[in-house]
């Protein structure tokens, strides 16, 4: 939580202000360089990006059609969303930004083809996009040799760190632990099933968690299970989990299997209000699929939910409903992906150019306090230094925070001890 | 593995795991009976097959959502309805895409992989369009959530006997309506013969048509009963292709016995693999299995001797 954000209860009439300012949140704690004068383009941008006396144009590349549309159609409403309202302040260092949407359609060469045409023909001064790590992995080379600048909004599993990039979601290590220590804590958990979809991110997680399981909190993998993408029956597993007893269930199942496995939890009569789960892939977003009723009562362990109740979150969550429609939900993913045109413009006005390299060695230091989730800020390894939160799933397919670290969680993409 | 559980711990989980194994075969047989009779009788390769499905899904939801804003004292029932609307849904569009597209391409039987993959896309972004591109949650009855306690530690889901129950009712009425009765006559005969079958007077055009509309609807219900176990979403129909060719393949087309008796196998294999290795491995030993069996018997379990 910021200092700022955090005086005291604030009194009625500002809170009432506060929450009707939908269009412009946050700016009552921005610094107003933004509204100074504006600097020549020639000072602010030597390398030909495309930059104007009055605009800068920035990418935005997520899947909007193929099957990843599911998810990653929130971090571009957010993105957008954030946009309009750093546009609605004034801009970054006096220019409207311009936003060039591309469209990676859930295949990641499209990915890395669409990065180059926004680097190389569109000149953007950043990139918004990218979701999976196979996407992330694909456009990395190529912002790499353009030298562009990609803000990436999942939480993912770490073992990367690049110059060009900045990870505005959490890394394993951020998101799971602080969650094992808790259940661990709270529940007396010692023995934990794992069960996840088969690739990199559920395995690589899987195997931080285990580490911290056996050789932190002394306790006991009683399985580990992978599906492929997309299965869709689940009763096996489940048998086994009956038959193993675990005193947690640790999943991190993705994508439509997420629905049937809750579906069939349920169905098979596992009352997750008696048997912990603690799931790391499942935000609002993916409750919508499952259904509230389904997996009521099972915790999940991120860094941000849509019921977090501070006043940047309030103005956040109002004015995403204003402008995509009052059923949209937000899952943790979507604010990470709010925070990337923030932190850039913050880093620009830091910077004072628009120049990537400038930018990507003002990046460490750079703070936002108008963040949803609360207080962030740039590490040195462009991770991002966050609380991690434990919220616990409620039939109106909100979450109910339960739990919070009391500082922030430093990133650690390369984990010692726990690869 | 075992050492650490008592007798009764385990003999529960082994009946709890023959259920589960009877409900994989349930699924199987549910997914595949539309494309077997589709491919079967009429050698299309219909890879829209999954989005005909999501089809009847997304109605069940619109049903769901209907009764539950305008008819909630009747929300209890609203499935039933859901799966007669999903057939009707699914079975009309069926037969529309018959008319339009597939009918002009029975002489080319690979293109229509290529036209009904296109189709597949084309319906994927329609519903994505049209719905959104999350995924949507279908609300069920109360009754239907849970599980069936048999005894203190043996549970059986309510939603797989359910789609127990309901392949059960549809694999008789499909074999009934093929083997029974004047129509089922009529597309068998077209199968064997159809030039012999039009020189007799048969309209072998609405039989293909009412076939095609036939294996769309069930795939529709299918879809309908998978609201239970599985996604709604606009790509959540690829989830089940795979899975669904395999079994028609393995099976041998054209032979519904073959379809039934393949999911069974695999189905079964798959799920005793389940229980003792992890899920992606069980998939790729069966997987083996198949394409081994399939090296050996290129026909499939059964096929029918047909007069090409």
């Amino acid at each position: 939580m910021s200092d700022e954000a955090n005086k005291g209860p604030l009194s009625p009439l500002r809170r009432k202000l506060l929450m009707g300012m939908a269009a412009v949140p946050a700016i009552t704690m921005l610094p107003r360089a933004s509204f100074a004068q504006a600097p020549a383009t020639s000072a602010v941008n030597t390398t030909g990006l495309a930059v104007t006396d009055t605009e800068v144009t920035v990418g935005i590349l997520h899947s909007a059609t193929g099957t990843m549309a599911i998810s990653e159609t929130g971090s571009i409403q957010a993105e957008k969303l954030a946009i309009e309202q750093i546009n609605a302040a004034g801009g970054v260092l006096g220019r409207k930004i311009k936003f060039i949407q591309e469209d990676g359609a859930s295949d990641w060469p499209t990915f890395a083809e669409k990065a180059k045409k926004l680097l190389v023909n569109d000149k953007v001064a950043a990139i918004m996009g990218c979701w999976t790590s196979a996407s992330r992995k694909a456009v990395l080379p190529v912002v790499e040799q353009y030298n562009g600048m990609l803000y990436y909004p999942t939480f993912y599993e770490g073992l990367e760190q690049s110059k060009n990039v900045i990870y505005t979601g959490q890394e394993a290590t951020q998101q799971i632990l602080a969650g094992l220590n808790w259940i661990a804590k709270e529940k007396g958990a010692k023995s934990f099933f794992f069960i996840g979809s088969d690739y990199i991110w559920p395995r690589t997680s899987n195997k931080i968690a285990r580490k911290h399981v056996e050789n932190v909190l002394k306790g006991k993998v009683v399985g580990e299970e992978y599906y492929a993408l997309g299965s869709t029956q689940f009763n096996s597993v489940i048998n086994k989990i009956k038959l193993t007893k675990p005193d947690v269930i640790f999943t991190d199942v993705v994508g439509g299997s997420n629905v049937a496995f809750y579906k069939q939890l349920k169905a098979a009569g596992i009352d997750l209000s008696k048997q912990p789960l603690l799931t790391i892939s499942v935000t609002e977003d993916e409750i919508d699929g499952i259904g509230g009723e389904n997996i009521a009562g099972a915790y999940a362990c991120m860094k941000y939910f849509q019921s977090l109740d501070n006043p940047n979150n309030k103005a956040f969550v109002s004015a995403f409903k204003k402008m995509w429609g009052e059923k949209t939900v937000i899952g943790d993913v979507t604010q990470a992906a709010y925070l990337g045109p923030w932190l850039w413009k913050l880093t620009v006005e830091k910077a004072g150019s628009f120049d990537v390299d400038k930018i990507a060695a003002a990046s460490p230091g750079v703070e936002f306090k108008g963040a949803p989730e609360g207080y962030v800020r740039i590490h040195e390894n462009h991770h991002l230094w966050s609380k991690t939160r434990v919220g616990r799933a409620k039939l109106d397919g909100q979450f109910e925070l339960i739990y919070e670290t009391a500082d922030l969680v430093e990133p650690d993409p390369f984990p010692k001890g726990y690869q | 593995m075992f050492g650490d559980y008592s007798l009764g711990d385990l003999g529960s989980i082994f009946v709890m795991q023959g259920f589960a194994g009877l409900i994989l075969f349930s699924v199987y047989v549910l997914m595949a009976l539309g494309l077997a009779i589709i491919f079967g009788q009429m050698g299309v390769i219909n890879m829209a097959h999954g989005e005909f499905m999501i089809l009847g899904a997304y109605v069940t939801w619109m049903t769901s959502n209907f009764f539950q804003s305008y008819l909630p004292s009747l929300f209890s029932g609203y499935f039933f309805l859901a799966m007669i609307l999903a057939f009707f849904a699914s079975g009309a569009l069926g037969m529309l895409v018959e008319w339009v597209l597939i009918r002009h391409l029975y002489k080319r039987p690979l293109d229509t992989l290529l036209a009904t993959w296109g189709l597949s896309l084309m319906l994927q972004q329609a519903y994505r369009s049209v719905f959104g591109a999350r995924e949507v949650g279908v609300e069920l009855p109360q009754w239907m959530l849970g599980s069936l306690r048999v005894t203190d530690s043996i549970e059986v889901p309510i939603n797989g006997i359910f789609v127990m129950g309901l392949t059960v009712l549809i694999t008789i009425s499909v074999a009934y309506v093929l083997y029974m009765s004047r129509w089922g006559r009529q597309v068998r005969a077209v199968v064997q013969n159809r030039i012999m079958a039009g020189a007799v007077g048969i309209n072998t055009e609405k039989v293909d048509r009412y076939t095609f509309g036939l294996g769309c609807g069930i795939a529709g219900v299918a879809g309908s009963a998978f609201t239970m176990i599985g996604s709604t979403g606009p790509t959540s129909g690829q989830l089940y292709i795979v899975d669904t060719f395999l079994v028609v393949v393995f099976g041998g087309a054209a032979s519904l016995l073959g379809t039934i008796a393949s999911a069974f196998s695999i189905s079964q294999t798959q799920s005793t693999l389940e229980f003792f290795m992890s899920g992606s491995m069980a998939k790729v030993l069966t997987l083996l299995a198949v394409v081994g069996i399939l090296m050996l018997r290129p026909q499939g379990l059964f096929a029918l001797k047909v007069r090409k």
